[in-house]
């Protein structure tokens, strides 16, 4: 297993590599001077060189990149060209505030999806399972945006239970987890669905009937079990999609997170905060492959026992 | 010799192919949401097209008497804060959408698809080079990836489908490569190898046509999520720019009036969730009638 889990590990850091080459390539190529750009009239041409020299943007790109890359491994990822501030500190200042909005929207999308998924699965072909597979398609069918308006609309405006926007408690992040989590539920909802009514088919399920065991414990001991385990290694793989609608709820809800952090720096063209919210995000991102792996390998016994057979 | 095997495989693949057709017909036709999704993307590519003779309102004029107007006769969805007709202004959207739903998905597929095959059916070094790449893509959650690209590039439709296409292909690429695996070791293949064929034909007139209903539900899913994506990257700034007007758009400068003129926001959001959702039924209705195990 700590074979399995290194070997895994070895295996992500140079995607992890890759990536910072590649997004340092798309955000270092840019047609014109980032530093004349983003200061456009409101600084002099001395200024503007100064803060070239600072940020070392007169040397070759391979230079600048290793520079970037193993300053990052120190965990230095440069200074906020706008707000003149360490990337890296703004965003651990953050980052609780995603984690935190992330996690409720993920547990959001277990609570409906899950139940949803297997009640469907179920009763497959009854009007409930139409019904529930309509309402997932809808989850998943709805810009984020938009479901969030509409909840703004309702829930802040109209019936003034919930307060706009903003983050100062609990009934702030109410609304923001339900819109992100109710996006991710119709994933969950049909991933459920589809990976038990896959495991129905198997014999053990037959011969657990078979010997008269009442339908109810058929599903709950022998079928989730295994339809479990996909469900289980999408929630970590969820970290992406999350993520990326963390980015639109963040805006829209006044969240003070990661997400909220790149789409400023992207409106003040501040390319070292953009460059390193955006890395952040996307090691979160592996994490999460990783764990998935993992869980994968920990949950599922086939695998354990190749893994064991391999490592012999 | 070789004159009568292509007879004959021409001969078996014609009349094959009819009846996988006829199938595959039948059975998207008996999937009832399916048929809606099509007619409903019918309609709204019927719309996009002929909106400048159907509608008599010029989207991009402004006429400030006219703010916020209820729907009424002339205009029946009313108009926004710049007063111009909240209907038109929409369908021009659905042209934006449409373009932006199937440009970068038809790169993706191609890319994907090319991708895919090489990696699948060479393997060694290069399939390692072509996944490791995909992963690498794959690791960045897409939006934040595509306004990357939108910050480096700029925000404009032609730099939508650069991003998007570059968001997209990755994930074509790893199914493509895992069908292609399959297929590599079909007898057929063997055939076609022992016959000295080459390995850029064996691609392309063996491996191929056998991904191709692969690639048709990948293509038909895709597009709602294009759309998607282009209405998120608008919405928040860094996609399609005012004064064109795209949905993500039309929802971001609708949302400043949310409470004294709601339906503003409101409509061109019911816009994008139908479009999704038609595409979306037709892409599961193709899904159920090109894949074969779901086929009974």
């Amino acid at each position: 297993m700590l074979i399995f889990v290194i070997k895994r590990i070895a295996v992500s850091i140079p995607v992890l590599i890759a990536i910072t080459a590649l997004l340092f390539i798309m955000l270092n190529v840019i047609p014109g001077d980032p530093i004349a750009l983003m200061m456009k009239e409101h600084a002099s041409a001395e200024v503007i060189d100064r803060v070239r020299a600072q940020m070392h943007l007169d040397d070759p790109l391979l230079t600048r990149y290793f520079r970037f890359l193993v300053a990052a491994l120190q965990g230095d990822l440069g200074v906020s060209i706008k707000l003149n501030r360490d990337v890296t500190t703004l965003i651990l200042n953050a980052f609780p505030n995603t984690l935190f909005l992330t996690v409720s929207a993920a547990i959001v999308s277990w609570v409906i999806g899950i139940p949803v998924g297997v009640l469907s699965a179920v009763r497959r072909g009854s009007i409930l399972d139409h019904f529930f597979m309509g309402f997932s398609l809808l989850g998943v069918s709805m810009p984020i945006f938009w479901s969030a308006l509409l909840m703004q609309y309702v829930f802040a405006l109209k019936l003034k239970w919930l307060p706009v926007s903003g983050f100062y408690g609990f009934q702030y992040v109410i609304m923001p987890a339900l819109v992100l989590g109710w996006s991710s539920a119709g994933v969950i909802a049909r991933l459920t669905r589809s990976s038990l009514l896959e495991v129905m088919r198997h014999d053990y399920i037959r011969t657990a009937r078979a010997k008269g065991l009442r339908e109810i414990l058929v599903i709950r001991r022998h079928a989730l079990k295994n339809a479990f385990i996909p469900v289980v290694t999408i929630m970590a793989i969820q970290v992406a999609t999350l993520l990326s609608g963390a980015v639109i709820t963040e805006a829209i809800f006044g969240i003070p997170g990661v997400g909220r952090i790149s789409v400023n720096a992207i409106q003040a063209r501040d390319m070292p905060l953009l460059q390193g919210s955006v890395l952040f995000a996307t090691a979160l991102v592996i994490l999460g492959n990783l764990v998935a792996d993992i869980l994968y390998a920990v949950l599922d016994p086939r695998i354990r026992h190749q893994m064991k057979g391999g490592s012999k | 010799m070789t004159q009568f095997a292509e007879t004959t495989e021409d001969f078996a693949e014609a009349t094959e192919s009819d009846s996988f057709l006829r199938d595959t017909v039948r059975v998207f036709c008996r999937n009832r949401m399916a048929v809606i999704g099509l007619v409903l993307v019918g309609v709204l590519v019927f719309v996009a097209i002929f909106i400048p003779l159907l509608s008599p309102h010029d989207p991009y004029r402004v006429a400030m008497d006219e703010q916020f107007l209820p729907p009424s006769t002339s205009y029946w969805l009313g108009t926004d804060n710049f007063g111009r007709d909240l209907l038109t202004r929409m369908l021009y959207g659905a042209r934006i959408s449409l373009i932006v739903g199937i440009v970068p998905s038809f790169i993706s597929l191609i890319i994907g698809a090319v991708m895919g095959i090489v990696s699948g059916y060479f393997g060694g070094r290069i399939e390692f080079i072509i996944m490791r790449l995909a992963d690498t893509m794959l690791a960045f959650p897409s939006l934040l990836l595509a306004m990357v690209v939108m910050y480096t590039l700029g925000a404009n439709l032609f730099n939508i489908f650069i991003a998007l296409s570059l968001v997209g292909w990755a994930g074509v690429a790893l199914v493509v490569r895992s069908q292609t695996l399959v297929v590599k070791e079909k007898e057929f293949i063997e055939a076609a190898r022992a016959n000295g064929t080459s390995k850029a034909t064996i691609m392309i007139r063996h491996i191929f046509p056998n991904v191709i209903p692969t690639l048709i539900v990948l293509f038909s899913l895709s597009i709602p999520e294009a759309i998607m994506w282009e209405s998120s990257l608008s919405f928040l700034g860094v996609g399609v720019q005012p004064p064109e007007a795209s949905w993500g758009l039309l929802v971001a400068k609708g949302k400043e009036y949310l409470f004294s003129a709601p339906l503003v926001a409101i409509l061109p959001g019911v816009a994008i969730l139908i479009t999704v959702l038609a595409f979306n039924f037709v892409g599961d209705g193709l899904r159920d009638a090109l894949d074969p195990y779901m086929k009974d």
